[in-house]
């Protein structure tokens, strides 16, 4: 039985042995060459090192990785960034606007103002954006891991127990995707806030952002919980499952030392596919106002903002989106990349 | 096939039930006060305003009462209130907003048009755009087409609506003046009216779903292609239109189906976004501006309404994909 019978599932926990590295990107004439010339040389990778090694020798990988290592490293290091911009989020400069609140200039950019200036209430727009992203990376996170947590748990209770666990889980999940996500928040967020703080309390963005979390996780970890379930129905009736209940292994140590590592590849895929569907999930609710509000900066609070100006100054809404495409659109490429690293039989 | 239905329709009707309960307690049990909550956060209630309120929604009752009268409403109708503060809400009862005097019924009726006219245009828009481009990518695959069919269905991936929405303002309407600012024209009125303030919707939510769609049908029709039923009318001497249009294509569109159909059951419970962006005052921005006042009964109707359009659209895909593939019913 070959262990690349399962869609997405190489066998972990194995070393899979293969020639050098040329022919195991699948070019016949290397191999040839090498049983003619001298016995080829085998050297034992792991499938983790074997997807790297794609990963790196895939030029989009390269690329959307990069991007996404500079946005995260500039929502990380937002203080300090701040620090050498000289200026701080909540820093207005209204001798930079005229009467109108339209930013002077060219909507404001200058040598000081990398992206201009925000109209209405004079703040720095770069400096908006690298906050913007700290709260869109931090919420879209900690919701991601949450949900994988929370679905590898279920799905893998309800794939390996079966029977009216199963029925249940199933049936959960079921009516957890029948409910609509977005009237849910509207309807949530404000019920949430109203039965916590009076009507004229300050709500702490913490109290918002953890509200935004706990929606996120209760109603994505659906899919995470599917796929594992799935996986795990296929895989519990593998031999090396029962080669570890005849040698007496409990359920908890069948579950979780010999299922869940075989389990890494389709999960990290879901992960990092995950975490932009959130990061555009979390700006949609800002811009419609359920999500964060003023003064926390947020990517798509900021496009909200950016409307009433849309028709005199267009480079804010293009600027603020833009930055939030390019975020998702860089997870998104990476995502594709790294399925394809893990699972080489995907056709692109 | 008549177990396989009623199997489904069972479990469409329990989870239907159970949603309902979740949303009821929800909305009208959890808060500690929901007179006060449905007061609003803007105005302050004195007691006698809050008595009025509970009163009229029934609110002093035991909950499985207040359940019970909603459920009851929906087929039969109900009353609110008593004497001359008593408001109608006749048949499809799905309660009453005091805060616009007018039973919930009234307002869906008013905003679904515009949800459904939005929703359907562009699912036009992105069957046509994802399957044809899907197709032929498989078709050419490797090609310069291929290669920008892939790269822009992945950017219009990534792409959220309330940026590609006001990128699509910005060039046709506010910078060029090729389209005029969208304003809802019932189509009834005047349907030429209707369409043209619909292309921009149609356009943005159309374009940017028609990239999942190519991507997609791209990815069913390329594993078709491979398989031996295709090889094999190859084979015998069919002609390349006959095999990849009528066997492979066959084949190949049954999960998009599956995932069009879910689509659609999706958008038609409120296409929110697509609504805030062009300034339409649809079943989704309804919900919206309902939840931001607090107005509660339209939100549970919503709620109620989107996941019934859900539930609907996922016992027809079940029934459908029945039909199309009679291994399904086996299972």
């Amino acid at each position: 039985m070959s262990d690349r019978d399962a869609p997405g599932v190489p066998g972990v926990g194995r070393l899979a042995v293969s020639p050098a590295p040329a022919a195991e990107l699948g070019e016949p004439g290397v191999r040839d060459a090498g049983t003619a010339a001298e016995p080829p040389e085998f050297v034992g990778r792991s499938p983790g090192q074997l997807a790297w090694m794609r990963l790196k020798r895939d030029r989009v990988a390269v690329v959307s990785g990069g991007a996404l290592l500079f946005f995260i490293l500039l929502a990380a290091a937002a203080p300090l960034v701040s620090k050498l911009y000289g200026k701080g989020p909540q820093d207005r400069f209204p001798d930079r606007l005229d009467r109108n609140g339209f930013p002077l200039g060219y909507a404001g950019i200058d040598a000081h103002h990398w992206l201009g200036i925000q109209p209405g209430n004079g703040r720095d727009l770069f400096i908006q954006l690298v906050y913007g992203l700290r709260t869109s990376l931090m919420i879209a996170f900690t919701a991601a891991v949450l949900t994988i947590a929370l679905g590898i748990a279920i799905g893998i209770v309800a794939g390996y127990l079966g029977g009216w666990v199963d029925a249940v889980i199933t049936w959960v999940i079921d009516l957890v995707l029948a409910f609509p996500f977005f009237i849910f928040c509207f309807a949530f967020v404000p019920l949430a806030i109203n039965e916590f703080y009076g009507p004229r309390d300050e709500v702490s963005p913490w109290f918002r952002g953890g509200l935004l979390v706990l929606i996120f996780v209760l109603f994505n970890w659906t899919y995470t919980a599917r796929l594992v379930r799935g996986q795990v129905l296929s895989l519990r009736e593998r031999e090396f499952v029962d080669a570890a209940r005849a040698s007496g292994a409990g359920t908890g140590h069948i579950l979780f030392r010999q299922l869940l590592p075989n389990l890494w590849a389709p999960i990290l895929v879901t992960f990092s596919l995950n975490v932009p569907a959130l990061i555009t999930a979390e700006a949609a609710l800002s811009f419609l106002n359920i999500g964060m509000v003023e003064p926390t900066p947020d990517l798509g609070r900021l496009i909200n903002n950016s409307v009433d100006y849309i028709r005199e100054v267009p480079t804010f809404t293009i600027v603020g989106g833009s930055t939030l495409f390019l975020l998702v659109l860089s997870f998104n490429l990476f995502g594709d990349s790294l399925r394809d690293a893990l699972d080489p039989k995907s056709s692109r | 096939m008549h177990r396989f239905l009623i199997k489904k329709l069972l479990l469409a009707v329990t989870t239907l039930l159970a949603i309902s309960v979740i949303t009821f307690a929800l909305f009208f049990l959890v808060p500690s006060n929901p007179a006060e909550v449905m007061c609003g956060n803007r105005q302050r209630c004195g007691p006698e305003r809050l008595a009025q309120i509970e009163q009229r929604m029934g609110l002093d009752q035991p909950a499985y009462v207040q359940y019970g009268q909603f459920m009851k409403g929906i087929f039969v109708g109900r009353t609110f209130g008593e004497g001359a503060a008593a408001r109608d809400c006749p048949a499809p009862c799905l309660g009453f907003s005091f805060r616009n005097d007018e039973p919930v019924t009234a307002i869906v009726a008013r905003t679904l048009p515009v949800t459904l006219s939005i929703v359907f245009g562009a699912a036009a828009v992105w069957l046509l755009i994802g399957l044809s481009v899907g197709m032929v990518s498989a078709l050419r695959r490797g090609t310069f087409f291929d290669k920008v069919a892939v790269g822009t269905s992945l950017v219009g991936a990534s792409m959220p609506i309330f940026f590609f929405g006001y990128l699509l303002l910005i060039v046709l309407v506010y910078e060029t003046g090729l389209l005029p600012n969208p304003k809802y024209t019932p189509i009834t009125e005047n349907p030429a009216a209707w369409a043209g303030a619909m292309v921009l919707p149609w356009i943005g939510l159309g374009f940017l779903n028609s990239a999942t769609y190519a991507r997609l049908a791209r990815a069913q029709m390329l594993e078709t292609l491979s398989e031996d039923f295709v090889r094999t009318a190859r084979a015998k001497g069919l002609s390349k239109a006959t095999v990849y249009g009528r066997h492979a294509l066959r084949a190949a569109i049954t999960p998009i189906v599956t995932i069009a159909g879910l689509d659609l059951g999706t958008y038609l419970g409120g296409t929110v976004i697509t609504e805030t962006v062009f300034g339409f005052t649809g079943l989704g921005k309804t919900a919206l501006n309902a939840a931001l006042n607090l107005d509660m009964p339209i939100v549970m109707a919503t709620v109620l309404l989107a996941a019934v359009f859900i539930i609907t659209a996922n016992v027809l895909v079940d029934v459908l994909y029945a039909v199309i593939d009679p291994r399904v019913r086996l299972s």
